[in-house]
């Protein structure tokens, strides 16, 4: 028995649709959990291959995310000969990952690299020749996750994880004592201390869930600000920027006429991009204010590039700049390299060790290309991120949270209930091992390791 | 060179007859095959050379599956217990367990008696100093005496006899348990062979002669007075009991502990085995929770004809000067007369990664291994591995597949499992939280789970197979009776009120009802009085089923979709070096370590899940091509 599978199967941001397909028993029950038909007597149950049209909905809320066409095609002439679905969005990006996100909160799992062709080839559907490919994906996908997953493993992310899991693993292991060890002289855990321990976990859980990155991302877009002194080329970044988006995501109305905020994708990731331009050229009266924008813009910012004109040398302006700009997630562009180089690029690098530094002709179009490579990077990496906020930089991990959370509740509910401890115990460990998903550390010895180190027992 | 002669050949060869070695004798004559089953002394058979009492939490698990099988330690305990309880009974029932404690003269006594009425089975007297191995594979053993005896397949069950050590203090001296004399040669013929042999240590607290203990200064224990059987083949069973006495160390106690750490065997540097951490010596408790103002331990009856009283939770490595002044400072043991000291004792075991599931040698053919000598602990451990390496070596002599149970069809499979795929670094205990799907393994199940493959097998007896049968259709019976019945609004309503609960609206079934957590089967009785009689083992079943229904499916869900990667089988030859896309550690682990399943295979330390995928889709590519 397989579980239900889900992934984007388009390119992101190419093409005026996208297309989330999904397979496996669940597909069914998922799809119409999320999917409301235009025609009331329209079912997929019923219309087998037929694409039919509709609004996805989130059933918590009865929200609209998008208007689609979805088709659901029972197993086994299928793809991956499981039961499949497919659905058309035609909307964002982000309506995109919103669906995607409710279709995973309603059961399924996010889809390995190369998993639909994985199954299709297990369950008989390819040829030999296309095994090697299948191979190929499966190892590209270790090789990527491996990073990723070593620099998850640095970051916050994971220390925030680990710091969960030890809160839980003191729990599991003071249940398992009591299971195991009934008549030993150890206190007995009481229902309110189980759900004291619970809800101090589950809300670390939630909190981190609601600031989770990439779903503040998908929602309102990575906040990047461009910061330099007057005529260094931040008009031009903004608008070879928007050139090179493949696809403008929204306009997001509200902004200041102050500063200039535009909607853009650069490779998949939305970004509000904020231009301090209008901020300088304002007449002296509204300079003031003019300021307070600036700076209030930096402080959002979950990045800021920052461009240095290469051909000067380094002005009182740009220090202030960089001292305003250092405690944040910083790239430094170094502009106008189409000329000599007059810019002390060793005193930026002291000011800012942490910053990126590119070195681009932005009128030329040199060096975006980089310059969305490290953007891509920080996202990913957790990089670019604000202060205090979080850190969740992927669909799995958010996914492994949610799940989390979910079996929390259910250990909680269990404890108000009053069920046995061991059934409560069930829970609890779903929710470690959910947990566990993400740092990559499943080892039940963790558990028994910490009732004989904290617990004496024994004959 | 010794002069030898030889004696005789077997199918099977057991060598020790502790808790290991009898399964493993009874199953392999039970199959039908000769067996010879030799022990150092015949006074260690089913020696209980620790604590006097079978069962405890995972324990008495293992015992109801090794009985549903047609194992024999269920059967003994049943016959020699002198008090029994069930504990953890406010859990839930999975987690329910049974303790008995043991008369330990008539537990060897009535194993004796049945070892020597069993059919193709010889017990001898006899220390084994040398296995008989040609080009990996073993033919048979040569004793001390010089006797030699030939088999087809020889099971090692040598528990702690071998090169066995016991130290009190710092003075120490080659010794089996209980005095008896240990196992040297065979412990030095093993490494010759190449095996990868380790120590292990373990300890035993004093007896005390009953006779000199204050009971009155200590808190009474005594047994269920409704007594619930670990055999499947019995019923009701009645016997005068005996009680256990509970008292406490104190500040004192633990003051003449700490001032003689240094005389310890432990501290002293005299014992370097590794030592289990959940059963602690006393000095090793003192010294890592020195915040615990006191410990608990039990004064535990030895058995009906002996004033022998065993000091449950004080093992120790102390010289008996230390020993006697630090157990007088405990209520009740003032006066307390030792009549056999504590001890610690040191022993050689196999790194138990150079198994099979089978529990045979992955090197030398037909040499099962079983019981301490694996690197498990405990009574229950031990004759649970007896009886399965018992069923293997007849297996294999009979050319047939190996007999493996998986992680969710037993504690036996998740102690098999463990021991074999993770090795442990300590002598290993069996727990309810190594096993992932508790739920389904529970104790009063046992029997559904595995006594159908105990009879495939041919080990369970028609007299038992027919009993079961007829216990599973009164079941089946019994559930689809509850399913069906449903007493009227006003009826259930005078029930309800009678326990203090809400009254209901809507009819309900007996099982809707048996759901409500405040309502048993035992006092449903007054709303169903026209119930069947039902012996205590199905009205266990029938109530646990329906009342954690929710909970068992949910469980079982998960069950499937382990077994899933657990029916993938790999053969042991799989030539893992020209897999492409493997990682070169998970190569070289999968070589070394040869799983029999996908699922095995993904539980080996340095296997990763994408090599897991790599694996699958070589074995559907392999598949095709033939």
């Amino acid at each position: 028995m397989e579980d239900t599978i889900a992934a984007v199967a388009t390119a992101y941001g190419e093409g005026g649709i996208g297309i989330i397909r999904l397979s496996g028993p669940d597909t069914l029950k998922i799809m119409s959990a999320i999917f409301k038909p235009a025609r009331k007597e329209s079912s997929f149950a019923a219309e087998n291959r037929k694409l039919i049209y509709g609004t996805v909905e989130d059933p918590k809320n009865g929200k609209t995310i998008d208007e689609v066409l979805a088709v659901y095609m029972k197993a086994p002439y299928t793809y991956t000969r499981e039961d499949v679905g497919e659905i058309h969005c035609h909307g964002s990006i982000i309506s995109l990952r919103k669906t995607l996100e409710l279709i995973l909160c309603s059961g399924a799992r996010l889809a390995e690299k190369g998993e639909f062709t994985k199954r299709a080839f297990l369950n008989g559907r390819l040829d030999l020749s296309q095994a090697e490919a299948v191979m190929d994906l499966i190892k590209a996908d270790t090789d990527m996750g491996f990073d990723v997953a070593l620099e998850q493993m640095e970051g916050s992310l994971s220390g925030k994880v680990r710091e969960l899991r030890d809160s839980l693993v003191a729990l599991l292991a003071h249940v398992a004592v009591n299971i195991d060890y009934p008549d030993e002289d150890i206190e007995e855990i009481t229902y309110e201390d189980m759900i004291k321990s619970i809800s101090v976990i589950g809300d670390e859980v939630d909190n981190m869930l609601a600031q989770a990155h990439t779903g503040r991302i998908v929602r309102e877009g990575l906040r990047v600000t461009i910061a330099g002194k007057p005529n260094v080329g931040k008009s031009s970044l903004m608008n070879a920027m928007l050139r090179e988006a493949r696809a403008i995501v929204t306009d997001i109305p509200g902004t200041t006429r102050d500063t200039i905020e535009e909607g853009l994708s650069v490779r998949g990731i939305p970004l509000r991009l904020t231009d301090t331009a209008g901020i300088h050229f304002t007449e002296d009266q509204v300079e003031k204010l003019g300021i307070e924008k600036s700076k209030e813009s930096f402080n959002k910012a979950d990045l800021i590039l920052l461009i240095l004109d290469g051909s000067k040398e380094m002005e009182e302006e740009d220090l202030e700049l960089m001292e305003k700009v250092a405690q944040k997630p910083v790239v430094v562009l170094v502009n106008k390299t189409d000329l000599a180089l007059k810019l002390d690029l060793e005193e930026v690098k002291r000011k800012l060790p942490q910053a990126a530094l590119i070195k681009t002709a932005v009128k030329e179009g040199k060096g975006l290309e980089l310059l969305e490579d490290e953007i891509e990077r920080m996202v990913f990496s957790g990089g670019a991120r604000q202060k205090d906020s979080l850190l969740v930089t992927n669909v799995r991990h958010k996914n492994a949270l949610e799940q989390t959370a979910s079996a929390l509740a259910d250990a909680k509910e269990g404890c108000e209930r009053r069920e046995a401890l061991d059934l409560v115990e069930i829970d609890l460990r779903r929710a470690w091992e959910f947990l566990g998903e993400i740092t990559g550390e499943t080892a039940a010895e963790d558990i028994i390791d910490q009732v004989f180190s904290r617990f004496c027992l024994g004959k | 060179m010794k002069e030898t002669c030889f004696l005789g050949e077997y199918d099977v060869i057991v060598v020790g007859a502790g808790h290991a070695g009898c399964e493993a004798g009874l199953a392999s004559a039970r199959l039908g095959h000769s067996t010879l089953l030799l022990s150092i002394n015949l006074e260690a058979v089913a020696m209980m050379a620790c604590n006097p009492s079978i069962g405890g939490s995972g324990k008495s698990h293992l015992v109801r599956e090794i009985d549903a099988l047609g194992g024999e330690m269920g059967l003994n305990i049943d016959k020699t217990f002198i008090q029994s309880r069930m504990l953890n009974v406010a859990k839930g029932p999975a987690v329910h367990f049974l303790r008995a404690q043991a008369d330990k003269e008539q537990y060897h006594k009535e194993m004796k008696k049945v070892l020597e009425r069993q059919e193709n089975l010889d017990l001898r007297q006899g220390e084994v100093a040398e296995l008989i191995v040609e080009e990996d594979q073993v033919k048979g053993v040569i004793l001390s005496s010089g006797a030699v005896f030939h088999a087809k397949a020889v099971i090692l069950a040598t528990g702690t006899f071998l090169r066995g050590r016991i130290s009190i203090g710092v003075n120490s001296f080659p010794s089996g348990p209980n005095g008896l004399s240990p196992s040297i040669s065979l412990a030095d013929n093993l490494v010759e062979l190449g095996l990868n042999m380790r120590c292990f240590k373990t300890g035993t607290p004093a007896r005390a002669l009953s006779t000199s203990l204050h009971y009155e200064k200590m808190q009474e224990q005594p047994g269920d007075p409704e007594i619930v059987p670990f055999s499947f083949m019995n019923d009701d069973l009645e016997r005068e009991q005996l009680s256990c006495w509970l008292t406490y160390t104190n500040e004192e106690t633990h003051r003449i502990i700490r001032e003689n750490f240094l005389r310890s065997g432990t501290y002293s540097g005299v014992i370097e085995g590794v030592g289990p951490r959940y059963c602690p010596s006393i000095e090793v408790k003192i010294d890592r929770f020195p915040d615990r103002a006191r410990h608990q331990l039990f004064v535990e009856p030895e058995g009906l004809d002996t004033d022998e009283m065993y000091i449950q939770g004080m093992s120790s490595s102390l010289p008996e000067d230390v020993q006697v002044a630090f157990y007088k400072t405990i209520p009740g043991l003032e006066d307390l007369r030792i009549v056999r000291p504590a001890y610690a004792i040191e022993y050689d075991c196999i790194d138990p990664l150079e198994l099979q599931l089978n529990l045979e040698h992955k090197r030398i053919e037909n040499l099962f291994c079983a019981g301490q000598f694996n690197g498990s602990s405990g009574y229950e451990e031990a004759a649970a591995q007896g009886l399965m390496a018992g069923i293997n070596a007849v297996r294999k002599i009979e050319g047939k597949e190996p007999f493996i149970l998986d992680r969710s069809e037993a504690y036996i499979g998740v102690l098999i499992d463990d021991l074999v795929t993770k090795g442990t670094e300590e002598p290993y205990r069996i727990m309810t939280s190594r096993a992932e799907y508790r739920l389904v393994l529970r104790q009063d199940n046992a029997d559904l789970r595995l006594t159908e493959k105990g009879y495939e097998l041919g080990l369970v007896s028609q007299e038992r197979y027919e009993r079961f049968c007829s216990d599973k259709a009164a079941m089946e019976k019994e559930l689809e009776r509850l399913n069906t019945v449903s007493p009227t609004a006003k009826e259930t309503n005078a029930f309800l009120e009678s326990l203090g609960e809400p009254p209901i609206q809507k009819r309900l079934t007996l099982a809707e009802l048996l759901k409500r957590p405040e309502v048993t089967y035992e006092n449903m009785k007054s709303l169903d009085p026209d119930r069947p009689a039902l012996s205590g083992h199905v009205i266990t079943k029938v109530e646990v089923q329906i009342k954690y229904a929710g909970y068992i499916s949910k469980q079982q869900t998960q069950v499937e979709r382990f077994r899933k990667l657990e029916d993938k089988k790999l053969s042991p030859d799989l030539p893992y070096g020209e897999i492409d896309g493997l990682r070169l550690e998970a190569q070289q682990k999968l070589a070394e370590f040869k799983p029999l399943s996908v699922g095995q295979a993904s539980r080996i330390s340095g296997v990763s899940p994408a090599d897991i995928n790599v694996l699958l889709i070589y074995l559907e590519k392999k598949r095709r091509q033939s």
